[in-house]
């Protein structure tokens, strides 16, 4: 609901402690999840996020939850579903170029990370491209389950870096939002992890300030 | 039967082949120019509706021997036209420098990965990554949006490209692209105060160049280059600021309430509608632009954009004194 909606983003802050606390606790049942199954519990916690966040958010259940990131305000409610700020398109009064009637997702999503502890520097992280086929499934799992094999691997190799390019295209990303670049195995299907080339070119060009310097000497 | 050719767009102006120089990310002639300091111009194409090349080139016409490079534009304000992949595969093999523009409205990560490749093979330099604007303003509204990428998640996706050397599914290109990779921004509508932020974004997901939305009003863009000083991003992406001749006030008004994302202040449409001759008056208001925009600090070129007023692009670069200055330099350099 578009009242609700602007609820939660003027008490982004609150929101933010809150969801903090409850990744703690999801991160915390890792073990318990992991007993019963992640696919077992998938339908009725995607169920119960569904209700929840829709109601709070107008959540669209992508299921890859950047709402810490993006000032408590869900970017998919953006009609050019973007992830990483305003279009070019805002009409006067910060409306929405699409949808005039509607504030712009992405005025309030500032908004919103302005008041919140870590918003701000979150806001500014670019975000993957979403991954479509993760549609309708619990982020709140995927969060679980992310953060806990994170910790494993830390645990176990912490020279480790990413595995997919996704995750090390959008490294800062997946350090805030992990859900956003899943790397854990998903429970009913599984991505095959593939190595990555080291990078094939260092460019040492120069820069827009190098190029003027030069050009008044 | 004569043997295949691989086609092979040089740069007339400069005859340099195509690979990168040293230290860039291109062979574009956009981004040479830019690296030596140049005060740089490039210009928006308009593209027909015809299955022609011979209308292509026609509409390059009054463009080739006034900028660096040519936009051309992937379906601008939603509007169906000839493809911005077709017009580039026609002018870079005529030696034109050209933008490719991607809109991430109509096309998926398939297929933009895929043309992006294609268009570095046909010696494409440059790519302007745009989110585009919504299908509802178009002449066909009732087209599926497809925004599978936003702006950013585009640029890092190319970046990822050229510089690791992979698509995004982690497969390796066996030769990668050589693109310069372009940004849009917009620095006169809201939110004002954090437009220069959303820039630092977009330079940290890949872009190496800039290009504005129209700038009329001067002092807006002025504060905004001042924030973009403060967070020394002219240093690390190069600034294109864009301009354009109006018509008419009537003009004008149309852009500011029909095309999303152009703010024209009211005292220059009071301006057009007491002049006598208002188109005369809107390309000195463009000249007048260009020159004060010239003297901000930060800012490394202009992007022309005259739809349909293709033919006055030359009158309006000669005027603003852009080129004799760059001949002055470029005659200092050699001497």
């Amino acid at each position: 609901m578009y009242a609700v909606r602007r609820f939660a983003v003027r008490h982004s802050r609150f929101f933010e402690g809150f969801y903090r606390a409850f990744e703690r606790v999801m991160i915390g049942l890792d073990p318990l999840f992991s007993g019963l199954g992640y696919e077992r519990i998938e339908r009725p916690v995607a169920f119960a996020e569904r209700h929840v966040k829709g109601l709070l958010f107008d959540c669209k259940m992508c299921g890859q939850c950047v709402l810490s990131s993006t000032g408590m305000s869900c970017p998919m409610n953006c009609p050019k579903n973007l992830r990483n700020g305003p279009c070019g398109g805002v009409r006067p009064g910060g409306m929405c170029e699409v949808k005039p009637w509607m504030r712009c997702v992405w005025v309030e999503g500032w908004d919103g990370a302005t008041r919140m502890r870590q918003g701000a520097e979150r806001i500014r992280v670019v975000q993957p491209p979403v991954d479509r086929s993760l549609e309708g499934s619990s982020s709140w799992l995927r969060v679980a389950r992310e953060k806990a094999a994170e910790r494993r691997a830390a645990r176990q190799d912490r020279e480790d870096p990413g595995k997919l390019v996704i995750a090390r295209a959008f490294r800062r990303a997946r350090l805030f939002e992990p859900a956003a670049a899943p790397l854990a195995a998903e429970p009913a299907t599984a991505l095959a992890d593939q190595a990555v080339s080291e990078r094939t070119s260092v460019y040492k060009a120069n820069t827009p300030a190098e190029a003027v310097s030069k050009e008044t000497k | 039967m004569a043997p295949l050719q691989t086609p092979e767009p040089y740069d007339p102006a400069y005859d340099v082949p195509l690979a990168p120089p040293e230290g860039h990310r291109s062979a574009s002639k956009l981004e040479r120019v830019l690296r030596r300091g140049w005060f740089a111009v490039t210009a928006e194409l308009n593209p027909p509706d015809s299955a022609d090349p011979r209308d292509v080139l026609k509409a390059a016409e009054p463009l080739k021997d006034v900028c660096d490079a040519v936009n051309a534009t992937d379906a601008s304000g939603a509007n169906c036209h000839m493809s911005s992949m077709g017009i580039c595969s026609l002018l870079s093999h005529v030696g034109i420098g050209v933008v490719l523009q991607i809109s991430c409205r109509d096309r998926n990560r398939i297929a933009i990965q895929g043309d992006v490749l294609g268009a570095a093979a046909m010696g494409v330099g440059n790519i302007l990554c745009l989110t585009g604007d919504g299908v509802g303003v178009g002449d066909q509204p009732g087209a599926k949006p497809v925004f599978d990428f936003d702006c950013m998640s585009l640029l890092r996706t190319l970046k990822t490209m050229r510089d690791d050397g992979t698509f995004l599914s982690g497969r390796k290109l066996t030769t990668p692209p050589k693109i310069f990779l372009g940004a849009a921004a917009n620095p006169c509508i809201p939110p004002i105060e954090w437009r220069a932020d959303r820039l630092e974004k977009k330079i940290r997901a890949g872009a190496d160049f800039i290009q504005t939305n129209y700038i009329y009003d001067v002092e807006i863009f002025r504060r905004y280059m001042q924030r973009v000083r403060d967070m020394g991003l002219h240093e690390k992406a190069f600034i294109l600021a864009g301009v354009g001749p109006v018509a008419s006030a009537k003009t004008a008004r149309w852009m500011r309430s029909n095309v999303p994302g152009i703010h024209i202040p009211d005292a220059v449409i009071e301006r057009l509608e007491k002049a006598e001759k208002p188109g005369e008056e809107g390309k000195k208001l463009c000249i007048e632009l260009i020159q004060q925009i010239r003297e901000i600090e930060g800012v490394a070129g202009v992007h022309v954009m005259a739809y349909r007023r293709e033919h006055l692009v030359g009158e309006i670069i000669e005027d603003s004194g852009i080129l004799s200055e760059r001949m002055a330099a470029k005659e200092g350099a050699d001497g």
